[in-house]
């Protein structure tokens, strides 16, 4: 019995600590959005939907979705050299915006959840931190 | 279906000539694009903001993401010694200066984001330092905006010096447009005045009003993101950016507010309103604004005779539309617009070379040298 409610006790514990250091999905996309609207919104426009040859779209973008370690490091470190988005031919700058790895996570879960963007997975500040240049 | 689309046609065509319309006057016109051409002085610049000669043959560049170069006869070299730039948003390393007598004292002044203490995220600052060969050393900070914030938004900034021993930098609102511009108590959406030393001159207009920052010359701006020495009044020109459709040039005078964001002629790049005023007592109104939004950067007035007709024209980059556009002013009004170098790039930064010729930063490229053909 008192082993029992060891096991009770320690499993609440670690529940608690997990739940307190992941960041409910929710949160993390309307953190997001605020990131969005302070350094995204100017290339990539109100919905994602960029410039034809200029910016890349965001929304419903094959690219996005099919290279998302790539997207994450070219938010860490900035990106450049052509690419092909939804079948437009881009070949721009994005400098890096120096952004912390939880903003980055936070940023790309605003994104694949909007604009009719939709992504299995949650991305996480660990999985940001992990990735190199 | 033909109805659909006569209607459709209609319905664009309206649109579209009530667009142009719309663009506040003189319209820019491009003239033909073979009078003109550029030399490449240096290349691999992603965002060559500012810029500076040491000689004709001698420029220092900085790179926003912290790198300050010195450029030889067209050889790139890192200058060493930079303190720890804080990168974040529009802001980084921006402006440089070379000190009036810098022949002698070897002294140099930039502007660049820090974080340095305190809260997280940054502000800008003004440091100065000595330069000799390819480092930095006797590092010491001029000024700090305060607070740090972690908002990416409107850090200025370019440097200026009038021929009284003044030094003038802008800061932009810090992306707290609400509380900063117009706050007196308050960093950012100001230019700022100092002296050489970085002391506070004793007749900035607020030294004697109780709470207010000292080294402010100017307020009401938005962000700063050219200033020159009008090459005959001695005037500082100023140009910023404003919301969609409020990008100005403004002469920057002692006390003045320029009213963000109480007046403007732009709006928010949603679309939706700012305010519904574009003049009120007490604040000054622009030299000039764009309708569109050109996105300026950089200025400088042409004051040498290597070009044909351009003596005295004021020039600035344009980001958003990528040309360097020319301004011919008269008796105190812009009379004519042109596009000088449609489609060259993201034009950051415009400067007179002491050779005449005008040097640009452009984005992805470098610094390039204007030459008429």
């Amino acid at each position: 019995m008192k082993i029992f409610f060891g096991i009770i006790t320690l499993l609440i514990l670690f529940e608690g600590i997990w739940l307190y250091q992941k960041k409910p999905l929710e949160e993390s996309i309307a953190d997001g959005e605020e990131i969005y609207q302070d350094f995204c919104i100017q290339c990539h426009l109100d919905n994602g939907e960029g410039v034809y040859g200029g910016f890349p779209p965001l929304a419903k973008s094959d690219y996005l979705v099919n290279n998302i370690e790539m997207s994450i490091r070219g938010l860490k470190y900035g990106m450049s050299g052509p690419i092909v988005v939804n079948g437009g031919e881009y070949d721009g700058v994005m400098q890096d915006q120096g952004l912390d790895d939880d903003e980055i996570a936070d940023v790309m879960n605003y994104i694949l959840n909007n604009w009719g963007n939709e992504y299995k997975d949650m991305i996480t500040e660990e999985q940001v931190a992990i990735i190199n240049e | 279906m033909k109805k659909n689309f006569f209607t459709t046609l209609l319905i664009s065509i309206f649109s579209l000539t009530s667009c142009i319309s719309q663009e506040n006057p003189p319209e820019v016109k491009t003239p033909d694009q073979s009078e003109f051409t550029t030399e490449t002085v240096v290349e691999g610049i992603d965002i060559p903001w500012g810029m500076d000669f040491i000689s004709e043959n001698e420029i220092l560049v900085t790179e926003k993401k912290g790198i300050l170069y010195r450029v030889s006869n067209g050889k790139k070299t890192e200058v060493s010694g930079l303190p720890e730039i804080y990168q974040r948003g529009q802001g980084g390393l921006m402006d440089i200066a070379l000190h009036p007598n810098f022949k002698s004292n070897k002294i140099i002044y930039f502007t660049t984001g820090v974080h340095l203490e305190g809260e997280k995220g940054g502000n800008t600052a003004l440091y100065c330092g000595e330069l000799n060969e390819n480092s930095l050393s006797n590092l010491k900070l001029l000024y700090k905006g305060q607070p740090n914030t972690k908002k990416g938004q409107h850090w200025g900034s370019r440097i200026v010096f009038d021929d009284k021993g003044h030094l003038f930098f802008g800061i932009g609102d810090r992306g707290n447009r609400d509380v900063n511009p117009q706050d007196l108590n308050r960093d950012g959406g100001k230019i700022y005045r100092l002296n050489l030393d970085g002391s506070i001159p004793e007749d900035n207009p607020f030294v004697n009003q109780e709470g207010a920052l000292k080294a402010v010359y100017s307020y009401g701006h938005r962000n700063p993101q050219g200033m020159t020495v009008h090459p005959k009044t001695g005037e500082i020109w100023e140009n910023e950016h404003g919301p969609k459709g409020g990008d100005e040039i403004n002469i920057v005078q002692k006390a003045k507010n320029y009213g963000w964001p109480e007046i403007t002629y732009g709006i928010n790049y949603s679309g939706t309103s700012i305010t519904d005023k574009t003049s009120m007592p007490g604040m000054e109104q622009p030299f000039y604004y764009w309708v569109p939004s050109i996105a300026p950067s950089g200025m400088a007035f042409s004051t040498s005779n290597v070009y044909k007709k351009w003596k005295g024209n004021l020039f600035v980059g344009s980001l958003k539309f990528k040309y360097l556009e020319r301004l011919v002013i008269k008796r105190g009004k812009v009379v004519k617009r042109e596009k000088i170098l449609n489609d060259i790039g993201r034009v950051r930064n415009v400067k007179e070379g002491p050779d005449g010729y005008l040097y640009l930063g452009v984005e992805g490229k470098g610094i390039l040298k204007v030459v008429q053909q």
